[in-house]
This record gives structure tokens, sequence and C-alpha cells, in this order.
């Protein structure tokens, strides 16, 4: 029935046959795994229902999430991804009648205690989001906004910062002669690495990514997972992606949700299965998981 | 396909004239009518403010602009104590309004939204609105000049008054407009929500809120009723708000109306001109910000 | 193993002063019209302990012989609000049907333009302009200051008919045309029985601004409390009266004109109150639809 695994299942890779439809995945050898499954614990998240008002969007997360993996949220419309992710930095707070019931430990702390500031966690926890949004201003002052947040006034440091920034983004060779111009002015994959060089600029631990591919064109979405994958050597990336190639290219471990309906016909999110992304790809636990993933729906 | 003439006599598709269309372009008329009995007074008025104001303000610029205001029953130029009154009162009078009108938009946008609180606030800034000029005079002439009695800075607590319901509401259309997205943006970096709102919302809204603000303005510069009951009188400048009477040209263009001498019937007419660039020129200002800031999007 | 992080907040002091700030500044609105209430009726209190209901009922006002009668003066401003609406609202109704409907898209900016300019204009200037170049050739009356109330509160109506008028639905126009409707039926079918309730708002918000604008009827008007139906006789309204009266008025006449203001706020705010609810009623159905 339904898998929810705290720790994803190991499981000895052999060369399974693929199904037809199923994205392939790069292969996984047990070293790689062992690795995989012994990175530290970042996030801990146990029973967490999501509840907009009365409604219980989301109901029973259980995910550990480790140190410098990417982590993806599959699945169809609908059914929780991106408001999980939300609660990874309490950006669900912003929305009038959030709340969750659970509990979402970040290095053991309860990030919803209530002495728990959401501005400290969401300085330690950066976020991409869908519709890249560069501040009205210019491509430096951007970058800047966040260290400046962080008391860094010193112009020398934060040339640094910006520098570094755009570098680690793959954005410093196309913008270094402009960086007083407007953020607007640049194309939307542009636009989007800037909004990395904005996360990453105040060195958080973990970096959400909201479907941050989903606005652009497939050039400037291969230019960004391929950031990720160098990214994810600094950072913790947990990228919520309608795209399952994507996922299976990108992600160390996959979690697929889905949306199903309870018995007084609510619809509700739910995380079907959390493992790493080779077993989920080539032999998935659920028939859920598998539909999905080999196209049959969703 | 062009239907040949012939073919399309056959089909009466040409136009005809029957009672509906004579109807139709009666109608018309007449509404375009009722621009033209729109536009007469209009340019009636402007006909007399500039023919008959121009002819004491440029004649004699500018001494008119300079000169203290002479008594009623001598001619010659000099208004320049209400002009003085009416930018300083005016002035004090935004510097109290717009800051207090912006930060009550933010509490409506930014924090209270929806709230029952935040609706009553929103109901009676629009009841506020509505209260006629008068009553805001009367008000601040018990509240203040009965206590401090005749200022000018009484006559900016009143126009402030008049303007806070005004600011208020063009300000939270304005912060309406910022995307949420860059909210989003400032809060997922760690910015506080007093952060985001100064650094990063006020800015995106700045031009809606300078152009709203500075018709708030125009409107009190030419207001008339609040400034009689709280600023006196004089003729003389005075360049404090706060110690003795003081003018300006609104209350000056009142008086000089009632008077029945041609002297001080014509400085009405110069002073109900430089009112009326005054007003016109910080409306001018106010669309051109508006159309800057729309073309740079 | 990493040490736990803290996450507790203690900077937040700023963020929470700014917030305090913020709700100080939307409750001095509250204050503000608490405040005017308050303070007014109190001032007004000593004429109607002088004259009790009387001074609503009462035609005479006589600072002589301290009797204040508000009736000229309630009438006076009804009357000349009503000649003003009378006159405003199917010019203003007009040009808002024309610059939507009828002018082309060149004329419909400048058209805007220049309703935006009549409403800039302080209404004390058109005060001047009446009182030294209408009055001589018509004598100052209530149609006098009904026709200056007219050309003030033309804009308003305007631009609110505007806002109404153009939440017609397209396709109920073009259901109209298809019919093979002339552009005046159309108006007839489509926009104007749409639009028909907030233009009742419309001009019920013109009616509460005729009645609170002081100066320009202040300077026509005729000054001499009368009740008359002919719209020749001069006569006097309450804004005006308590503008022309205030500089040399005793303190029981005060207390007097202050009673005139009371109820002239009670009054505009009525009007304006049931016109926005109407307006916003007639908004919130199309959209809806």
């Amino acid at each position: 029935m339904v898998v929810n695994s705290a720790k994803p299942t190991s499981v000895a890779v052999t060369k399974t046959p693929v199904r037809t439809n199923a994205p392939s995945v790069p292969e996984l050898r047990p070293s790689m795994l062992e690795a995989l499954m012994t990175a530290p614990t970042v996030y801990e998240v146990s029973n967490l229902d999501v509840f907009y008002g009365s409604y219980k969007a989301v109901r029973g997360v259980n995910m550990t999430i480790r140190k410098n993996q990417i982590t993806a949220f599959i699945g169809p419309s609908g059914c929780g991804k991106t408001t999980v992710l939300r609660c990874l930095n309490r950006m669900n707070d912003l929305i009038p009648g959030a709340r969750i019931e659970g509990k979402v430990l970040y290095h053991g702390v309860d990030l919803y205690a209530p002495d728990v500031s959401a501005t400290e966690v969401r300085r330690r926890v950066g976020m991409v989001f869908q519709k890249p949004n560069p501040f009205p201003k210019s491509i430096y002052d951007n970058i800047a906004y966040g260290p400046r947040i962080n008391g860094i006034r010193d112009r020398k440091k934060l040339d640094e910062i910006v520098e570094r920034s755009l570098r680690s983004a793959a954005l410093w060779d196309e913008v270094k002669d402009r960086l007083g111009t407007s953020a607007l002015g640049m194309s939307g994959g542009q636009q989007q690495r800037l909004c990395i060089a904005r996360t990453i600029a105040v060195e958080p631990e973990v970096v959400l990514m909201d479907e941050p591919c989903s606005a652009l064109d497939p050039i400037a979405t291969a230019r960004i997972e391929e950031l990720m994958r160098e990214l994810k050597q600094k950072y913790t990336i947990v990228i919520v992606t309608h795209n399952m190639q994507q996922a299976a290219r990108t992600s160390d471990c996959t979690a697929f949700y889905t949306a199903e309906l309870d018995q007084a016909g609510e619809r509700f999110g739910q995380l079907v299965e959390y493992d790493v992304t080779a077993k989920i790809f080539s032999n998935p636990s659920d028939t859920r998981t598998e539909n999905y993933i080999t196209g049959r729906f969703g | 396909m062009v239907m040949p003439q012939e073919l399309a006599r056959a089909l009466e598709l040409r136009p005809r004239r029957t009672w509906r269309t004579t109807k139709n372009t009666i109608m018309t008329g007449l509404l375009g009518g009722a621009v033209v009995v729109v536009a007469i007074p209009l340019v009636l008025v402007m006909i007399s403010v500039f023919a008959k104001g121009g002819a004491i303000l440029f004649a004699h610029f500018p001494k008119f602009l300079t000169a203290d205001i002479p008594p009623t029953r001598v001619a010659g130029p000099g208004m320049g104590p209400a002009i003085i009154g009416t930018l300083m009162i005016t002035g004090m009078a935004t510097v109290i309004a717009v800051p207090l009108g912006v930060m009550g938009a933010i509490y409506l946008h930014e924090y209270g939204g929806q709230s029952k609180f935040a609706q009553l606030v929103r109901f009676m800034a629009m009841v506020m609105t509505g209260v006629p000029s008068i009553v805001m005079g009367l008000f601040i002439y018990i509240v203040w000049t009965l206590n401090f009695k005749l200022q000018g800075f009484g006559g900016a607590l009143a126009l402030a008054c008049l303007m806070l319901p005004i600011v208020i509401s063009a300000s939270e259309q304005m912060l309406k407009l910022v995307p949420n997205g860059l909210r989003e943006a400032s809060y997922a970096l760690g910015a506080t929500k007093a952060r985001t709102i100064l650094t990063i919302v006020l800015p995106a809204a700045s031009s809606g809120i300078v152009s709203g603000s500075l018709l708030a303005v125009a409107r009190a510069a030419g207001e008339t009723a609040p400034l009689l009951f709280t600023i006196g009188a004089t003729r003389v400048l005075n360049t404090s708000l706060f110690h003795g009477d003081d003018t300006a040209l609104s209350a000056r263009i009142f008086e000089n109306a009632k008077e029945a001498v041609a002297s001080a019937q014509e400085r009405g007419w110069g002073a109900a001109l430089a009112l009326v660039l005054l007003t016109f020129t910080l409306t001018v200002i106010a669309r051109v910000i508006t159309a800057l800031a729309t073309r740079r999007k | 193993m990493t040490t736990k992080p803290d996450l507790s907040g203690n900077r937040q002091l700023g963020d929470k002063a700014f917030g305090g700030l913020a709700i100080g500044a939307a409750a001095l609105v509250l204050l503000i019209l608490a405040l005017i209430a308050i303070t007014m009726t109190n001032r007004a209190r000593p004429v109607l302990g002088h004259m009790g209901l009387d001074f609503f009922t009462s035609s005479k006002w006589s600072e002589h012989d301290n009797i204040f009668g508000a009736l000229p003066f309630i009438w006076g401003t009804v009357y000349t609000a009503a000649i003003a609406v009378v006159l405003a609202v199917p010019v203003s109704i007009g040009v808002a049907l024309f610059i939507t409907q009828i002018a082309p898209p060149w004329l419909k900016r400048p058209l805007v333009y220049l309703i935006d300019l009549l409403a800039v204009v302080p209404s004390v200037v058109f005060g001047l302009w009446g009182v030294l170049m209408l009055a001589p050739h018509l004598n100052r009356s209530f149609l006098t200051a009904g026709i200056i109330l007219a050309i003030m509160i033309v804009p308003i109506i305007t631009s609110l008919a505007r806002e109404v008028i153009e939440t017609t639905a397209q396709s109920d126009k073009e259901a109209a045309y298809a019919l093979g409707a002339t552009r005046w039926e159309m108006i007839n079918a489509a926009v104007i029985p749409h639009a028909k309730g907030g233009l009742v708002g419309a001009v019920m918000l013109g009616l509460g601004r005729a009645m609170g604008e002081t100066i320009a009827a202040a300077l026509v008007i005729g000054s001499s409390a009368q009740i008359a139906l002919n719209p020749l006789k001069s006569g006097d309204s309450m804004p005006a009266v308590i503008a022309n009266q205030w500089g040399e008025a005793s303190d029981l006449q005060k207390s007097a004109l202050i009673g005139l203001a009371v109820t002239l706020f009670a009054m505009t705010i009525i009007v304006n109150l049931v016109a926005s609810r109407i307006v916003q009623r007639s908004m919130q159905k199309t959209r809806g639809a």
C-alpha cells in the first residue's frame, strides 16, 4: 500500500529492466548509495499535516532530507509538493490561515516552536521561486540585498560577495560589465540565475527551489540543472519539479506525491513514496508511483 | 469579395434613413452637446481668470508675487504674503498628512488585510473623504485654534485632515499593485516585514504614491473654508506658521470676491490665476510622474 | 555533529515598532472622526439647550434676538444641491456615455483631461467667477448657486459614471448590435440598464458633495434666510451662512453655527454612506456576473 519511509530503503541496484517510458537514470553504485544514506540529516519531517483554515490540505508526510543532496519532489499538480516545500522555510506563514501539525525538525530544532523566528529560519534556508522575481533594482543591489540585511556594509566585501555569487550562478561573465543596470533588463533564464545568485549570496545551508525552470526555455533549463549539480557540493537542495526527467537526471533522492480523496470527498495531498532516485525510477514500490513515472497518468 | 452595386441594392444592405437612425443621430448629437455644455463654463472661467488675472499678474510681474497686500480700497498689485502662506500652509499639511497616510495604507494592505479592524478603518477613511471642508475647519478651530490662537499651523492641521483619507486610499491602491513575488523574494532572504516594506515595497510603489499625494496637495491648496476659521487674516508677510495671523491665496480670493471695489476684485483675479497655475502645475507633475513610471514598465 | 542552530529572533524590536506605527496611523482616522463628532456636538450644546428642537424647525434666524432656527439653511442646502444635481446629472451622464461609447480613441484622452481640469480648478475660483461674472446677470439666488455647484460636481459624477459604464459586459453590447441595433439603441438596451444602480450611487455622491460645498455657494447664494420655492429668489445654505457670519458672531451665535455644521456633517455622511453602499453593490453585482 502506501510506503511512507523515513529513510530511503536501500536496495542493491542491479540491471533491472527499465520500463519503456520511465526516464533513464544514471546507474547507482553501492558505494554511492551508502554515501547517500549516511550523510548527516538536515530535516526530519514527521507526521506533517498542513491546514489552510480548517481544510487539511496535506496529510501525514514523513521524510528525512540529508546534507549536500538534491531531493526532488515530484507528482501531479495540486498534491502538496509546493506546500510541503514552503514548510521547510516557514513561507507558508505568509498565507493567512495556514498552519501545521506534526514536526519539522531542522538540525534537531523544531522550526515551528513558538520561540523560533521565521526570519532567522529564512536566513539559513533560501528559496528560488517559479517565476523569477528580481527586485526592480540593479543587478548589484539585488545580490547585495541579502548581505546588507545581515549587516555587511563594507563596499569591498559586498563587491566580493556579488562576484562570488554571480560566478557560482554561472552569470558573472555575462553581466560583469553591467552590474549597475536594472535586473529587469535580463532574459528570463538570466533573471532566474540572478535569483539563485541572490539566494546563495547569504550563504544559506539549504536552497529550496519551487519549479525554478518551469518558466524557462530548455537551454536555460539545462544551464540551471548544471548549476544545481555544482551547487549541491556546498548546499542542500530541495526542488519541486513537474519535470520527471529533470528529477531523474539531477536528484539523489525523490519524493513522489499524489492527490487523494478522503471519505468526505475532500482532496488532499500525500507523500506516496520517498526513496533514492535510482530506485524510484527503476523499481518503485508503489503502483501509483509506477503509473506516474511510466506516464500512465499525470 | 466586394459586392457589386446592383447586388447590394437588391439585398437592401445600404444604410437606410429611418426614424431609428435619425434618433441615433439626435442622441449622439445630444451626448456630444453635453460635452460642449461642460466645456463652456470651464472655458469661460479660464478666459476670465487668465485675462483679468493676467492683467494684474503679468503686467506687474514680479511685484504682484512679492509685494504685500495693499488695503482693500487701494489699487495696485501685491499678493506675496498669500502666495507664501499657501505654500507654507499647504507644505506643512503635506508633511503631516503624507507620511501618516502612507503608514495608514501600509497598515491596511501589509498588516491588516481583511481583518475587521482594517475593514473598519477603510470604511471610515471613505466616510472621512465626505466630510465637508467647513466641518474640518470648525473642528480644528475647536480643538486647536481656541487653545493656540490663530496661526498658519491650524490651517495646516485642517488641510492635513482633509488630505489624510485621500492619501490613504490612493496609497493603498498603489501598494496593491506591487507584485507579491517581490515581497516573497525579500522574506525568503530573511528580511523582516518592516525592512521588506521600506526597501522593496515602498520604492516599487513610490511613483504612484507620489503622484497620488501631489493630487491631494493640489486639492488642499485650493481649499478655503478650513482656513477661514484657523489662520486669521493679514496683509503682510508672516514667515512663521506658529505666531500670528497668516493668509493664503484661497482665503484672499474669497475675501476679495466679496468686495465691491475694483481694486480688490482685480487682485482677486490675480490671486485666482496664481492659485490656478499652482494647482495645474502640481496636477501636471503628478500626471507626468505616472506616465514616466508606466513607460518604464 | 553540528551544534543546534539558534533560531530565536531577538532583532525584532524595530520590526514591531514599525508595525505599531502603522496601526497607529490607521487608528488616527477613527480617532479624528470620533473627535469631530464629540467636540462639535459638545460646542453645539449651548444653542441646543437654548432653542431645543426648535433649532431644527424654526425658520427665524436673528442674532439680535438670540433666536436661531436652522430651517432656512437646511432648506437652502438641500434645495441648491437638488438644483445642482438636476443640472449636473444629465450633463455628466451624457459626457460619460459620450466618452465611453461614442468618442473615437484619439478623442477619449483629451476629454478625460478636460473633465480632470474641471475637477482641479479650486472651488473658490468658481465662486469668484460666479459672483463677479455670473451674478450681475442672474442675481444671487438659489439658481445661481445651483449652477455653480453643478459645474463643480460634474467631474465627480462623470468619472464615477464612466467607471460604472465601463463594467458593462462586452457580450451584452455585442448582443444588441448583432440584433441590428443602432448605437443609441445599444446604449439603451445594454449599457443603461446595467449601469443604473451605479449611476444612482454616482448621483448621490455628487449630491453629498454639493451639499458640503461652502465657498462657491457662500458667494452667490444671496445670504437671505428665507425659505422659497422660487429658484430665482435668494437664500442661504448651511455652509454659506457659517462662512459668512462667523467673523462677527457672538458666542451663542457661534454655537448655533457649529450646530449647523453638525447638522450638515450628519446629513452629508448619511448621503455618502447610502451612495457608496449603492455603488459598491452595483460594482459587485457586475463583477460577480
